[in-house]
């Protein structure tokens, strides 16, 4: 696998400075180093600026609704576990229209990986604020200021009984790519948490804020939890890195039909049901 | 037999096993060679109000539920109350002995219910006794209900068998003691080879399913589709597929597409307020061209409604539910064998034409047992339709088809695509050019007029010369057919097929009736509605029911009367 063997047709329309291009770059640098191919991979993104990604990077994808990605991709998993299956969403996407789906395969443990892109707004929309928004932050949906507090996907998803969970930046794409490749190799619900400026709209937290604010974990206990949930408190200055990962058999691998090989290779061709259909005699 | 069709009724609280005495006394007579209707009433409760069940018995067919009965198991004075105008003077009262009740008809045959329960091991029991009382009343055959005992509770406790075998006999013997003059030979073993089966509708869509090699089902839990994800959960190690319980109806729709994306034969199973949230997925399946199967049980009403009720009232939410237009397959069953045969029809349409198919049916279907011969599968065959797994060169997902459907193929085999929920290009890139938006939409769209060629007419029942013409759908069915019965000079025209239409068909049969009644439960004539729109033909006789019972076979012969005096 090369780099152009992900070129599409299309062109990026991110605004120039989109932190979707760091994102962007981190994946495909990953993908490259680790052949996801399309043979054994497949993306599924959800609805904003973050889900045009499909149609500039040449691996199999489903773009669904706003807010479903993961539903989408959880179904995908349990056709054909064999897939490495990444799910690109927002904080829009996944917290907000999709919060629900994100709580429930957060305790399921799928072996999935998803990557949030988060940048505190709907900008797809041209600029309002979202569930992971700062209170008091102005928008154009919050013109005097956000009357709502903030969700971290971090502390949510560690709640939520994620098995891995990171945050990354999206200006760091080495250390990003790390990160997705870590998640990728973990058995279970990995979730990345990605810092994306939004150059556009959110012109208070920009690259200049987090370039400023945020600091890498060292000596931290990744098997620690209580820890955990401690880092992903922390906002004065914001950790990066993998806040905590947890040994424990995925979904899949509970799932005896498909101890052997993937549910679309298990033949559904009955010849006589007889046996079945007595039992209603 | 003194009438073509006995009916039981046995009535009791929530929790006295009132169901499942209908079942089984439903299987004892089928496995004597009987058919059998069982009418199933109840409120959305799990303990206390009143629960009630009709078995309709004949030795022909019998495919609906009477207003009347010929024999009533009361297990609580209220069922007592409630049910004695129902009954005739012969009608047999099987009732606790020590309730205290003064009889307006029928003949009582007090029976000490709980003591004879409580002897055999406890008070819950009763239903047993009065079965087996019932059994001895009607000359049937005790021997095979016990072994009918042993089968059912295979898996339980042997003390809960044995006490339940010794409280039938106790039932059974008392009869035989204290009421032997009263005793009539009803239910006695009929000559029969045919072994049929007992079902309802969410069985039969659970074996429909499995038949059609279901890989994939995402049910969240709703009356009244909710036991087909417990035969479904119950068989996936055994058959290979997964069955999972979703967070909500929107993951389960999203999950089934996820699935069906990746190549397994996906369904969702849901009632009306659960399509409403399944309403986006929906029209995603339709744009993603990607193959589901969604069965729609309808109950009553808007919002929560009649929860354990019937009603066809979301015909046209189905027919018009989501935004913009897509190919959907619409289609309903009259029936438990129709919806075990439109189940897997079903999985074949949608592969073959990559698109939603939504099975219709209601609450009488799901949740009333019938009997069936034996359900024969040998005449299937598994369509997958345009599916390959081989590497393709230059692979188009979207290519313009003539018959609009295009060579699907899965994620993993090396071809490169996108299912987008956008407007997309023939590879799935989002695109906003013209060109390219009209020549999906009308692919997409010209799949139903491929299959518009390819479906069957509808059926029409009795003398296709008569001069009344009955329209309907769904369960109205069985009624219809019971009614059906009794006139020589009215037909019946029953649709399964609701999108595409079959316009011509129909608009020949009503065109060439001398008065038509459109037959349906719901407020406006949505069906009724629908074929004035597809065919130009005006329904004015609306015979309508919007609260939540069925049509009795009696509303139906009274208003084919009412035509007839005209």
């Amino acid at each position: 696998m090369k780099a152009e063997d992900l070129i599409t047709k299309c062109n990026p329309t991110w605004c120039p400075g989109c932190g979707n291009f760091g994102i962007w770059g981190a994946f495909k640098n990953a993908a490259i180093e680790k052949d996801w191919n399309n043979k054994n991979s497949v993306l599924v993104a959800g609805i904003g600026c973050h889900g045009n990604f499909i149609n500039f990077i040449k691996l199999t994808s489903f773009e669904g609704l706003h807010g479903r990605a993961i539903p989408v991709a959880t179904g995908i998993k349990l056709a054909n576990h064999r897939l490495n299956v990444f799910i690109f969403t927002g904080d829009g996407d996944c917290l907000g229209e999709g919060g629900n789906h994100l709580i429930h395969a957060c305790r399921r443990n799928h072996d999935l990986t998803v990557i949030v892109h988060n940048n505190d707004f709907y900008s797809l929309t041209t600029g309002q604020i979202s569930p992971t928004a700062p209170h008091g932050l102005k928008s154009k949906s919050t013109p005097f200021g956000n009357p709502d507090f903030p969700i971290s996907p971090v502390t949510l998803a560690l709640s939520a009984g994620a098995t891995f969970v990171a945050r990354g930046y999206s200006a760091d794409i080495p250390k990003l790519k790390d990160l997705i490749i870590k998640a990728n190799e973990h058995k279970g619900f990995s979730v990345i948490d990605v810092i994306q400026p939004c150059v556009t709209f959110n012109k208070e937290y920009d690259f200049k804020f987090f370039q400023e604010n945020t600091y890498e974990l060292k000596d931290h206990d990744v098997k620690n939890k209580e820890e955990a949930f401690k880092k992903s408190l922390e906002n004065a200055q914001i950790p990066l890195g993998i806040f905590y990962q947890e040994e424990r058999s995925s979904y899949e691998d509970s799932i005896s039909q498909i101890k052997e090989k993937p549910l679309i290779e298990i033949s559904n061709i009955r010849k006589n049901l007889d046996d079945l259909f007595r039992k209603f005699v | 037999m003194e009438e073509s069709i006995y009916k039981i009724k046995i009535g009791g609280a929530a929790g006295q096993g009132i169901k499942y005495s209908g079942l089984i006394l439903a299987k004892l007579v089928t496995r004597l060679g009987y058919n059998i209707y069982n009418y199933v009433e109840y409120p959305s409760l799990i303990r206390g109000g009143h629960n009630v069940v009709q078995v309709s018995i004949s030795k022909n067919s019998v495919s609906a539920p009477s207003e009347n009965s010929d024999f009533l198991i009361a297990l609580n004075q209220d069922t007592l109350l409630k049910h004695q105008t129902e009954l005739n003077n012969d009608s047999f009262i099987v009732f606790d002995s020590k309730e205290k009740v003064k009889l307006i008809k029928g003949k009582a045959i007090p029976v000490p219910l709980s003591k004879l329960a409580n002897e055999a091991g406890g008070e819950i029991l009763t239903n047993t006794v009065a079965l087996g009382a019932t059994i001895g009343l009607l000359s049937s055959d005790i021997e095979l209900f016990k072994e009918l005992i042993e089968e059912e509770f295979s898996d339980k406790d042997p003390k809960i068998r044995e006490n339940n075998k010794k409280a039938a006999q106790l039932g059974f013997d008392y009869i035989l003691k204290n009421h032997k003059d009263k005793i009539k030979t009803v239910l006695a073993k009929q000559e029969t080879t045919q072994t049929k089966m007992v079902v309802d509708g969410t069985e039969a869509i659970g074996l429909g399913a499995i038949a059609a090699g279901v890989q994939f089902a995402a049910i969240y839990p709703m009356s009244p589709i909710a036991n087909i994800l417990h035969i479904l959960s119950y068989y996936q190690e055994r058959y290979g597929y997964i069955y999972k319980q979703p967070e909500d109806e929107i993951s389960a729709i999203n999950m089934a597409i996820g699935a069906s994306f990746a190549g397994a034969r996906a369904m969702v199973a849901t009632s009306g307020g659960g399509f409403c949230l399944m309403t986006e997925g929906f029209g995603l399946s339709g744009m993603t061209e990607t193959p589901l199967v969604i069965i729609e049980g309808m109950r009553p009403g808007p919002a929560t409604g009649l929860p354990t009720w019937s009603g066809q009232g979301d015909l046209q939410f189905v027919l018009n539910a989501h935004q913009g237009d897509f190919a959907r397959i619409v289609l309903a069953a009259g029936d438990g064998q129709e919806a075990f045969e439109l189940t897997m029809e079903a999985f074949n349409l949608a592969d073959k034409y990559q698109t939603p198919v939504v099975l219709l049916v209601d609450k009488n279907i799901c949740e009333h047992s019938q009997s069936f011969p034996l359900f024969d599968i040998s005449k299937y065959s598994l369509d997958k339709g345009k599916i390959t797994t081989k590497l393709l060169t230059d692979y188009q997902r979207y290519k313009d088809e003539p018959d609009g459907i295009s060579q699907r193929t899965i994620p993993g085999t090396g071809n490169f695509f996108i299912a987008n929920s956008y407007e997309h290009d023939s590879y799935g890139f989002s695109t906003e050019e013209t060109d390219e938006i009209n020549k999906q939409m009308e692919k997409r769209m010209r799949k139903l007029k491929t299959l518009e060629s390819e479906m069957p007419d509808p059926t029409l029942f009795g003398p296709c010369d008569a001069d009344i013409t009955l329209v309907s759908f769904g369960s109205n069915k069985g009624s219809i057919l019971e009614a059906l019965k009794l006139f020589n000079n009215v037909n019946f025209l029953h649709l399964t097929w609701l999108n595409p239409f079959p316009v011509k068909r129909v608009k020949e049969i009503l065109e060439k009736s001398r008065y038509v009644i459109d037959v349906e439960a719901n407020f406006t004539g949505q069906l009724a509605n629908l074929i004035k729109g597809k065919t130009g033909f005006e329904i004015k006789d609306r015979f309508l029911k919007y609260d939540g019972r069925p049509f009795f076979k009696e509303d139906l012969v009274n208003k084919i009367n009412e035509v007839l005096k005209k």
